[in-house]
């Protein structure tokens, strides 16, 4: 029933507009309004583009303003203030060309509209304006360039010897972490060797392996350099850590890295914030199906003595997995089971 | 000046035109060679394509917008793809993403726009019967034709159309257990893709050696219409960056199909390692983005040559610094194709190439730069008119500034860290690109009518129509800044995962009822074109009083255009407000001779020449 009222309403509506539209045609030729030009529709036209300028840049400036904190989110990085000020930089500059060039645009049409008693001015070129708005912005756009270059070849510099290494798994649709354990050296990994238990494809005649762990959560230890060594296992996707201003695609076949220092703990940001329940967060933003929206890993950055307590208790993917003992080597499997400590949680 | 390349089969085109009235309805109105019943032909197509394209973003804006709201009333259209619980289902939504983008960049705004235009100008506005090859060109429609029927079907497949994205990046495009999508859906997408681009090569083509061999007596490359130069960049582009994207989508069929491995390696998915070793999905990504960017000037270029037709005629003012305006095109047309891999900072790929790109790509600004200011000079001291066609050129020029400006942002490799492939983007490209684009469209449209249909559109709703869609189109993207600003990802079906995305509930809601109005709006277009096809006032053969050729045809012109001798060009296109001249405007065809009153000095001195040779 609601249906067939919303339908005969809307054939109503339909009716009435094309009633007035036939009036307003029928109107329109007793009055021949069409064949003078700056009639009322010229100037109305030309107020409306005045006060769409002015109504719109007041929204902009109340809206932007207003509602700063919203949409700036703050920085928790060392690198990430480099490249936000780079990025307000661009903004100023690019705000002052806006405004202006927008002001221009809606203002000369409501200055210039049709007057059947002048001509416009016959201005068909001016070598000099032309060279101006040729140098003037390549200056400007040389001046970003090498800021930018300068940053990005900073952010993008090999991570120092002593950075922490973690390693993130994108897969189907959740994210992996691996720490290096206590020898600080990843193990080695291979795609075949991947089943439902061994996520990483862990290779374990490499001895590296044995002490890996691999936690539900990130931690991170604050004021530290911390080096993500990004994979993927199945189809592309990207980590990406807002607080951080950190982005970087993982990539089936080819792995990348991204360096960073944390600079904020969660407690801190928990304060800054004013929300109790901030955590820090890594999204997915390659597309990679159905469950693309819900990749979300939970990041945790601790004091660096915290950080390390927590490191010293987390118990070797080995030891929590013995079967896959039967897949070391006989030669090494002395070794793994000290390194993972199979058998201490044995003796105890 | 350039010499003028004298049109040799004239005579042999006017021989045909003698046998005009034989077309019967299937070769005049479907399998027609005549260029302006092909340019209406791609036109027709292509609205019907930008309907469904902008109906589909309706639906996944009531998605973003409305995350709570029951969709079941929307079971009719998209049957299993609402949930039992009423809702979208998260794969359906990532194919309507896809599909919007494929056929809003592809089908619209490349056939639709380029198609149409280029088919309808080129000829018209320097003086020629018809294309080079009307069979050809009458290929190319029927191949995008072709295409656009493959690409529907594929809507409507139990596993769904293509879902990876418009970039159909692999491995997820190339990989069936990946997402549904990835199967019939995206074979279908890389077949019509392929006839597509069979399409657009066999227009780029004729549009090409139609521009360079059929110019009119006098119509020296220094007198063309700005509109012309563009589509002939666009479509040297096209010729250029196509056939790569067809080698990249054979690539990935052989991927698919036969077991290659290009892009693929290293692969455990649905519990299985893949064989397939020593690929790479980066190479894919070059591969497509060296198509991917320079389509978005295929896309954008035709849209800035309409604009700047409609803004010198509306101005009644010459447009300032054609030769400039000529240079910046040249300039966009050589960087567009070295500026692909700043899709792809953070891609993996080498930071030094991210480097190099991130230079080249802020040298394109300079071009872009220069355009907008000499569009703004044209504006100053002008005597402005408003037609809807100028009403949205100007609409054009503001989204092209803002979109361009952002564009500073994401193309500075740093800052684009933070903000790739989140809804700044998205904000972005819809503006200095789709926006753009498809104001750049429906300004030609609104120009072009009374010449294509012989009748005039009727002016009060094309008002009301550019200003809701122009409010409109800045109510949805300006706001998607801020979203993206705050670092929400694009292609996200619900953002409720995460706390760091869990504000801007309103503003997504706004955008929604934004983005619905403004799709409602263009069906006041959709009548006006419509109703004014058949009954609107009858055109006047010159009603903006513009310069260029294509206003010296009958009302309704024939095949063969012309119906006696193609005019001669005795002058550039922009001859408006000339000082001394009894009108405003003096086309093109009328030689300098007569306008003694108004030539400047140069002129003056050819007709000195001219009638000293005759004397000798």
């Amino acid at each position: 029933m609601i249906g067939f009222s919303i339908a005969v309403g809307v054939f109503l509506i339909l009716a009435i507009l094309l009633l007035i539209f036939r009036l307003h045609t029928l109107v329109d030729v007793m009055k021949k309004s069409d064949e003078k030009v700056g009639n009322g529709s010229n100037k109305t036209n030309a107020i409306l583009l005045m006060v769409f300028l002015v109504v719109s840049f007041i929204l902009l400036f109340w809206y932007s303003i207003k509602n700063f904190d919203l949409y700036h989110l703050p920085i928790a990085s060392e690198h990430g203030v480099i490249t936000d000020r780079l990025f307000w930089i661009t903004m100023g500059i690019t705000g002052i060309v806006f405004i202006i060039t927008q002001i221009l645009l809606f203002y000369f049409p409501y200055k210039y509209q049709h007057d059947s008693k002048r001509r416009a001015l016959y201005f068909p070129e001016n070598n000099k304006l032309e060279m101006i708005w040729t140098i003037v912005p390549a200056f400007v756009l040389t001046a970003l360039v090498v800021y930018g270059l300068v940053v990005w070849n900073k952010v993008m510099s090999p991570a120092p010897e002593n950075a922490e290494v973690v390693e993130i798994l994108g897969y189907q649709f959740a994210w992996k972490v691996r720490y290096p354990g206590k020898d600080e050296s990843l193990g080695a990994y291979d795609f075949r060797k991947i089943d439902a238990t061994n996520d990483f494809g862990l290779d374990f005649s490499d001895r590296a392996t044995y002490d890996d762990f691999t936690p539900r959560e990130l931690h991170l230890p604050k004021g530290q350099p911390v080096e993500f060594r990004i994979r993927a296992r199945d189809v592309l996707h990207s980590v990406f850590a807002p607080h951080f201003r950190l982005k970087m695609d993982a990539v089936p076949g080819m792995p990348t890295r991204f360096w960073f220092v944390p600079t904020k703990t969660t407690a801190e940001m928990r304060i800054e914030t004013g929300n109790p329940d901030f955590n820090y967060e890594i999204a997915c933003t390659e597309v990679c199906g159905r469950g693309h929206f819900s990749m979300r890993l939970l990041v945790v950055v601790d004091e660096p003595e915290v950080y390390e307590k927590w490191k010293s208790e987390q118990e070797s993917w080995l030891s929590k997995n013995p079967e896959y003992l039967t897949q070391v080597p006989e030669n090494l499997k002395e070794l793994a089971m000290i390194k993972s400590q199979i058998e201490t949680t044995t003796l105890n | 000046m350039a010499s003028t390349v004298v049109n040799e089969h004239i005579d042999h085109m006017e021989d045909d035109h003698a046998h005009e009235h034989h077309d019967n309805f299937i070769t005049k109105y479907i399998f027609s060679t005549d260029h302006k019943t092909i340019a209406k032909q791609y036109l027709i197509t292509g609205i019907f394509w930008a309907i469904l394209g902008g109906g589909m973003s309706l639906v996944f804006r009531l998605q973003l917008g409305f995350p709570e709201t029951q969709l079941e009333w929307l079971r009719p259209f998209l049957g299993k793809w609402i949930t039992a619980a009423g809702k979208l289902d998260p794969e359906f939504y990532l194919a309507l993403v896809t599909m919007h983008g494929t056929i809003m960049v592809f089908f619209v705004l490349t056939a639709g726009l380029s198609g149409t235009f280029s088919n309808y100008l080129i000829p018209l506005q320097i003086g020629a019967r018809d294309m080079a090859s009307g069979f050809m060109n009458m290929l190319s429609y029927w191949f995008f034709f072709l295409s656009s029927v493959v690409m529907f079907i594929s809507l409507f497949i139990e596993t769904g159309p293509a879902s990876g994205g418009w970039v159909i990046y692999p491995p997820l495009s190339a990989l069936p257990q990946a997402m549904s999508g990835s199967g019939l859906g995206m074979t279908l997408w890389l077949v019509s893709m392929a006839l597509f681009i069979v399409s657009t090569l066999l227009g780029g083509i004729n549009y090409i050696t139609t521009i360079i061999n059929l110019r009119t007596k006098g119509m020296s490359f220094a007198k063309l219409p700005l509109t012309i130069w563009a589509f002939f960049l666009t479509a040297t582009i096209g010729l250029l960056s196509f056939p790569v994207l067809l080698g990249a989508a054979l690539l990935l069929i052989f991927d698919r199909s036969f077991g290659t491995s290009f892009y693929l390696s290293d692969i455990y998915i649905a519990g299985e390692a893949l064989p397939n070793m020593g690929g790479s999905p980066v190479l894919f990504q070059h591969l497509f983005w060296f198509l991917g960017h320079p389509e978005v000037y295929i896309v954008l270029l035709p849209a800035l040559g309409i604009t700047s037709e409609i803004i010198a005629t509306n101005s009644r003012k010459p447009i300032f610094g054609y030769k400039a305006m000529i240079i910046s095109m040249l300039g966009i047309t050589v960087l567009s194709f070295v500026v692909w891999a700043h899709h792809m900072f953070v891609s993996g790929m080498n930071p030094f190439l991210g480097s190099i790109f991130m230079l080249l790509t802020l040298i394109i600004a300079v071009p872009s730069a220069v355009k907008v200011f000499n569009y703004l000079t044209t504006l100053w001291k002008g005597n402005i008119i408003f037609t809807p066609a100028m009403l949205f050129s100007i609409g054009l020029v503001s989204f092209f500034i803002s979109g361009g400006l952002t564009g500073l942002f994401v193309g500075n490799s740093a800052i684009d860290i933070q903000l790739h492939d989140t809804y700044f983007i998205v904000a972005h490209f819809h503006l200095v690109m789709g926006s753009a684009a498809f104001f750049g469209m429906l300004a030609g449209v609104y120009h072009w009518f009374p010449k294509m249909f012989g009748r005039m559109m009727d002016n009060t709703l094309g008002y009301i129509h550019f200003w809701i869609s122009f409010i409109g189109i800045y109510m949805v993207f300006f706001p998607m800044h801020y979203i993206g600003i705050a670092g929400f990802p694009r292609r996200y079906y619900s953002f409720t995962n995460f706390d760091a995305f869990s504000t801007f509930v309103d503003l997504n809601a706004f955008i929604s009822v934004a983005a619905i109005i403004t799709f409602g709006a263009q069906f006041l277009f959709l009548f006006n074109f419509f109703y004014s096809m058949f009954k609107g006032k009858k055109a006047p053969e010159n009603p903006w009083n513009s310069n260029t050729l294509e206003w010296t045809t009958p009302r309704n012109p024939g095949h063969g255009n012309w119906p006696g001798e193609i005019p001669t060009v005795h002058r550039w296109p922009y001859d408006y407000s000339k000082p001394g001249a009894k009108e405003d405007f003096i086309p093109q065809h009328i030689p300098l001779s007569e306008t003694t009153e108004s030539n400047l000095q140069h002129e003056a001195k050819i007709v000195a020449e001219e009638k000293a040779s005759a004397k000798a």
